[in-house]
């Protein structure tokens, strides 16, 4: 993306390593901490240890929890800190009619709160069911992962990033992190690892790659995540170029109505 | 920690956390780190990183397990058994480090003739006293030498007091070396041939028998723990309240410690045993005790029963050999901190005027004569006793029977609340308006508030500074037990009473400031590190203390750490400014030693064992290295005591163990534990089996029947009525919650992630209880029944013990009637016997059933639980 | 402050695609004024404190940060060896911990039989606690054992806690309750 010229910053992103994930939830109580999102209901719900489920407007980090059983009767428990994926070719994005999200000078995708009019046309755009309404306490309005957008600006890591025991979660520019992964799955899978592998590394993918990706120990859907995801908007960038131009006429009427509300 | 007091000398982990990552293998044992210490746990990650073994052995599979290379699932309460197996798989492969073992540690000394072990008395030691239920142990003691306690004081010379906390009062040792020994150590009668012969039952097949882990799961960890040990490679043992938390907790560490002594891997790099602890300061409540029985630095507090004059008190005390050599100077030292000019060496330090305890005054003995009226006044600070501790009932009835109760905390926590909201209540066994307690909550400051400082896991003093000032009502400990202080000896100013002596002389001055006259934390630990009582100049660490009063000290191990006027303890120069070892962060007891007993990292002659583990050296005129040496600076490897030396002066310069009387760490403990000195497998005080060594069950020297009525026990193995209560259960914390939840349950953050109280179960057990996953399961004892969410797991898993399929049940305790997140306590399931050493409860394996659905409610409650008792006959 | 309607117009983000050539309005032009000015609260503090996790003893290092004599945030502090940064979700949570919405300001006060708490101002709390202790120890005290041994305390007050404290406030605690020959002193190292 070049739209800020000077400002551009390098992309960063995530990648979490969920071969050293605890499970100890730092990263969603972290996140919460530094976004103050709202508790989010107090139920337990049996699985495992994940009382919180999925990603939603409330929770913008989810740590995952899968017991499986093993040939030869070993136990295996997986733990995967899920997050926003900072989509290279984001849906979510291409379907805002507000501007509300947008792509930031880090190149991340970020929900702007005094923008967005909870129209919730993102919420099924996105291949993961990342984004959600905020429903409780009463609101309307779309809240996901910033990425700690603001932090960024300060030049802070990300509050989920910075608090991880194990670095299993771990922050910067992108390309570092793709080669730190690299060389990670290399070393998982010479050092026996079951099922080691890279998801949304890849570019070529049909999101165009995520900027936080991750490495898994099992199929994509184990944890919950699509095996392939794809762009839901793949085919509908000049689509919306004319849509674009069109808002310009429909903004003279707004304007008027704004003028007259006065 | 008299466990690792004994073993080594002191009663503190020895290692610090960010060693780990030196170590080759890492057996996590009676600990869940990745759950309850996450952030320690990133430094065995990094150990993982590099290759190392680490094993999680534990009853449940957890976070831990899954992090570990290797799981071994063992039964709650067969610990001893497991580590036991151990020692003799080293001593049976021949595996033991030989040079280390002879040099450093007591295995060539010769015992007294009169001892006999356990497998001899059939699960009794030498020295049983069946009336009282204690050991005299006489006949523990090295062989020649002069016992040292006079037989007058014997009884009571042992105790769990003082000498059990720091350990290590060996006797009347000339020039610090045991007077028989045999260097070969072929002597039938020396401590390497009787550990030897006390462990030949623990066969792989007898471990694999009595914990219900496979014979390949045992050896595999014996097989990397002595792989990983030696000159080049060195391994840590990991434990937490998983190992204290037992009736026979102390020997659990004792087990383990006898492993590393064979091994060699204490006071090397990635060595050692790390006590995990749970609190911000548990181990600084320790240090500077707030228990009953010792006085800071683990001076014993004076006995009833003994130690009557201050000379014999000295006597008593002094040891000949090693650091405790001064003990004089520690215990004046502390009396000026205390009483100023008003101790004199004329009047004996006001040691005549000192308060005197029982042999047991410890917080269940407290319970017990609540429950029988006799306390009637309770300050609790920082503590819900009414969630956290064991039978959680009794201690609620016993708050009922209070005159008045003093409760401090930030939030209204069930200890406060137990008069109009506890199960009692409910269940009609109270009425609030019959309840004549008078209620105080004083609200309380959080760490952000105020000054101070915590000592860490790894003995390491932190300093916090405030960041805020407290709101309201809010004070720190500090302001209310200085005011309290303050205003008391105020309005006994002018008492002509004998009893307020003790409290006039008491010297109670410290700068105040703020608009709420906080007092001064700093103040406070410059008395604590310590000062010339004329110069006021600051000390620079222990060994200036003196026995004249002209020091003043305050905490003799902590003595230092504000040497040249400076808090050492807020120094905090960035990790990336120093190495590892990092001695400019904070500082440590002793004298900022990170790793315990370094001299021992290098070899009799002052070389490094090997390039690779080496920490400490001698370099031909003094000992250096990267951490703070654990010796005299200047005694060379090669010094040999003169005749009449005392002190540090009568331990060889081969001996790095400078607190014990002979300069080694005890494989074998001939003083201070009530229950042996050497750990022996017992069953838990309850437990679905009996004892496959010994008709001995469960630890003879238990302490039982603290809680008197109030604590009926389950039947046990062999006995009518114990199948009322078939299954085993342990308890346990998780991430997300803090001990009894006062500090988790009311924030939403914390809440929302455990939000209700759950019991895990294998499907095996579900199916054969009924239990149906996410339902309700009622858990019962006779104390009480509790109800839980279930949760079906394979992380549960039934152990084969002795042929018979062993189910277990796993309980979080965080929950009770009040705050964010509520739920029935699992301590109102637990009994109240005790460890003798510590007084310690045995949360960590009981006896329970387990039924589907909720429990009764109301009185229909206790009469669930009345038939209980009844149908089993639990006494 | 007032919006006027040229901000309106130029901030919305139609309006500024087209000005600044991001006609798919993904990218700067769609840059709200909030984010525009965004900033993390950790920069506008007044001050921050270096302090020590209250929860377990690993001992983690905090950073306290702190606006118009409030807690804006906690988080890890890199400079320890110990915790290089990292907290744990309770040691992240600490800040919810200092303001937790339960947290109590004002003393309690429950008489013998009463049926609700009641107001107590501070001052007048200690001094009835400073009376309870010296009348229960005075009616309680036991200079000597059946046996006639000195004993020189009361076995009917007793005190619990410290775990959870600062080393100096143990230090007074243990102090104190020595001068008064209370003995029953005990903390978390039991349980």
């Amino acid at each position: 993306m070049t739209t800020y010229g000077t400002e551009q910053k390098e992309r960063v992103g995530f990648f979490t390593d969920t071969s050293v994930c605890i499970g100890c939830k730092a990263c969603e109580v972290a996140c919460k901490e530094w976004n103050t999102i709202p508790v989010d209901g107090l139920e337990w719900t049996g699985n495992s240890y994940d009382n919180t489920s999925e990603l939603d407007a409330n929770a913008w980090r989810h740590v995952a929890f899968i017991e499986q059983q093993q040939d030869g009767g070993g136990i295996r428990w997986l733990m995967s800190s899920d997050v926003c994926k900072h989509c290279t070719h984001a849906a979510c994005l291409d379907v805002c009619p507000t501007g509300a999200l947008f792509r930031t000078e880090f190149d991340t995708v970020v929900v702007q709160e005094d923008i967005c009019n909870g129209c919730g046309y993102c919420v099924p755009a996105c291949p993961f069911g990342v984004l959600g309404k905020r429903e409780e306490p009463k609101d309307g309005r779309v809240f996901k992962c910033t990425l700690c957008y603001d932090r960024l600006k300060g030049g802070h890591e990300p509050a989920c990033a910075k608090a991880c025991p194990t670095q299993s979660i771990q922050f910067g520019p992108l390309d570092e992190l793709r080669a730190r992964a690299d060389e990670r799955l290399a070393k998982a899978q010479a050092e026996g690892w079951q099922g080691a592998r890279l998801y949304g590394r890849d570019p070529e993918d049909g999101v165009g790659g995520f900027g936080a990706f991750f490495l898994l120990l099992d199929e994509p859907e184990v944890y919950g995540l699509p095996p392939d995801p794809v762009v839901t908007t793949r085919d509908l960038g000049t689509m919306w170029k004319s849509v674009a131009l069109a808002g310009v006429a429909i903004f003279g009427l707004v304007a008027a109505a704004v003028a007259g509300g006065e | 920690m008299p466990s690792l007091g004994t073993s080594f000398g002191r009663g503190g982990a020895t290692d610090f956390q960010q060693d780990l990552q030196n170590s080759d293998c890492i057996v996590i044992m009676g600990s869940n780190m990745a759950e309850n210490h996450p952030v320690g746990f990133q430094w065995v990650m990094e150990a993982r990183r590099q290759g190392a073994k680490v094993f999680h052995i534990d009853p449940r599979f957890t976070r831990t397990s899954a992090m570990a290379t290797d799981w071994v699932g063992i039964r709650a309460g067969s610990d001893i058994a497991f580590l036991g197996g151990i020692v003799n798989y080293i001593l049976e492969n021949e595996l033991w480090f030989d040079e280390y073992v002879k040099h450093y540690t007591n295995a060539p000394v010769i015992i007294d003739e009169g001892f006999k072990d356990t497998e001899e008395l059939d699960g009794f030691f030498s020295g049983w006293d069946a009336e009282n239920g204690k050991y005299d142990p006489a006949t523990w003691q090295y062989e020649g030498m002069e016992v040292h306690a006079s037989a007058g004081n014997r009884e009571e010379g042992f105790s769990a007091s003082g000498q059990q906390a720091h350990g290590a009062h060996g006797g009347g040792l000339q020039s610090g070396e045991p007077p028989a020994e045999d260097p070969t150590l072929q002597n039938p009668r020396c401590v390497f041939q009787i550990l030897k012969r006390h462990y030949t039952r623990y066969t792989p097949e007898f471990v694999a028998e009595t914990c219900g882990c496979t014979v390949e799961e045992f050896t595999s960890v014996c097989e990397a723990l002595t792989q990983n040990s030696g000159r080049e490679r060195t391994s840590a043992f990991v434990y937490s309240v998983g190992w204290t938390q037992h009736t026979v907790g102390v020997q659990y560490i004792r087990t383990a410690a006898i492993i590393q002594q064979l091994l060699g891997n204490m006071g090397r790099p990635g060595g050692g045993i790390i006590a995990l602890r749970g609190h911000a300061s548990i181990q600084g409540s320790t240090d500077i005790p707030t228990l009953f029985d010792i006085l800071p630095g683990y001076l014993p507090m004076p006995h009833t029963e003994t130690y009557g004059d201050f000379e014999n008190f000295m006597k008593s005390n002094i040891s000949p050999g090693g650091f405790w050599g001064h003990f004089k100077s520690y215990w004046v030292s502390l009396m000026k901190a205390y009483f100023g000019d008003a101790a004199t060496s004329d009047n004996d330090w006001l040691f005549k005027q000192l308060p005197r305890i029982d042999s047991d005054n410890s917080a269940y003995w407290t319970l017990g004569e609540m429950l029988e009226g006799r306390v009637k006044g309770y300050v609790v600070a920082g503590e819900n006793p009414a969630v956290g501790n064991a039978n959680g009932k009794a201690h609620r009835l016993g708050l009922a029977k209070l005159d008045w109760l003093v409760v401090r905390d930030l939030v209204e926590i069930e200890t406060a609340s137990f008069w109009y909201d506890s199960p009692e209540i409910e269940s009609g066994e109270l009425h609030t308006a019959e309840i004549g307690t008078e209620v105080f909550f004083m609200p309380a400051a959080a760490h952000t508030e105020k000054d101070g400082s915590f000592t860490n896991t790894q003995r390491l003093l932190q300093w916090h500074w405030k960041a805020t000032e407290p709101k309201g009502d809010c004070r720190s400990e500090l302001w209310f037990y200085f005011h309290l202080g303050r205003r008391i000896k105020q309005k006994l100013a002018d008492s002509k009473e004998p009893r307020d002596e003790l409290l006039k002389a008491l010297r109670w001055e410290y700068p105040t400031h703020s608009a709420v006259q906080e007092p001064d934390a700093e103040s406070v630990l410059a008395e604590i590190s310590g000062y010339e009582a004329d110069s006021r100049k600051y000390l620079p660490g222990y060994t200036e203390l003196k026995d004249d009063g002209s020091t003043v000290c305050g905490c003799w191990i902590y003595s230092g750490v504000y040497a040249d006027g400076i808090n050492q303890a807020a120094r905090k120069k960035p990790h990336w400014e120093q190495d590892y070892v990092a001695p400019e962060w904070a500082w440590a007891w002793p004298s900022n030693r990170r790793t315990l007993y370094n001299r021992a990292s290098a070899d009799p002659g002052g070389k490094p064992w090997s390039d690779r583990k080496k920490l400490v050296w001698w370099d031909g005129k003094k000992w250096t290295g990267p951490d703070v040496p654990d010796f005299e600076a200047e005694k060379p490897p090669d010094y040999e005591p003169p005749k009449d030396a005392t002190a540090e002066d009568a331990i060889r310069g081969d001996h790095p163990f400078i607190m014990q009387p002979d300069g080694r760490s005890w494989l074998f403990v001939p003083q201070g534990l009530q229950d042996g000195p050497l750990p022996t497998h017992f069953e838990p005080h309850e437990s679905p089996f009996d004892n496959a060594l010994y008709d001995t069950r469960a630890n003879p020297a238990r302490q039982q029947k603290v809680l008197k009525d109030f604590d009926p026990y389950n039947p046990v193995d062999g006995e009518p009525g114990a199948d009322v209560f078939p299954y085993v259960f342990t308890t346990y914390r998780l991430t997300e919650h803090h001990t009894a939840g006062g500090m988790s349950r009311s924030v939403g953050y914390l809440a929302e992630l455990q939000p209700e109280m759950f019991c895990e179960v294998s499907p095996e057990l579900a199916e054969e209880a009924g239990l149906e996953h996410g339902g309700w399961a009622t858990i019962y004892t006779s104390r009480s029944a509790i109800e839980a969410r279930v949760l079906v797991t394979k992380r549960m898993r039934p152990m084969t013990v002795r042929g018979r399929v062993t189910h277990q049940v796993g309980l979080p305790y965080h929950w009770g009637s009040r705050l964010l997140v509520r739920g029935d306590s699992a301590n109102d399931l637990m009994h109240g016997a005790l460890d003798p050493n510590v007084h310690i409860m045995e949360t960590k394996a009981a006896t329970c059933g387990i039924r589907p659905g909720r429990r009764p409610r109301g009185r229909e409650l206790t009469e669930f639980v009345e038939s209980l008792r009844a149908q089993a006959g639990s006494r | 402050m007032r919006v006027t309607l040229g901000d309106l117009i130029s901030s919305w983000p139609v309006v500024r695609q087209v000005r600044e050539g991001d006609l798919l309005g993904l990218g700067r032009a769609a840059r709200s004024p909030l984010s525009a000015s965004l900033r993390p609260r950790i920069d506008d503090a007044d001050h921050v404190v270096q302090s020590i996790c209250p929860y377990c003893a690993v001992g983690c290092g905090q950073l306290v940060y702190v606006k118009g004599g409030e807690v804006t945030h906690i988080e890890g502090d890199p400079a320890s060896p110990i915790s290089r940064g990292r907290l744990c979700p309770k040691g992240q949570a600490a800040k919810g911990y200092v303001q937790s919405p339960l947290r109590e300001y004002k003393v309690k006060y429950r008489p013998p039989y009463g049926m609700k708490w009641e107001e107590l101002d501070l001052d007048t709390a200690m001094d009835m606690i400073v009376d309870r202790i010296i009348e229960t120890r005075a009616v309680n005290w036991q200079a000597e054992t059946d046996g006639g041994a000195p004993a020189n305390r009361t076995m009917a007050i007793a005190n619990l806690g410290g775990a959870t404290l600062d080393n100096e406030e143990n230090y007074l605690m243990k102090k104190l309750l020595t001068g008064l020959g209370i003995v029953q002193v005990e903390n978390q190292a039991r349980i």
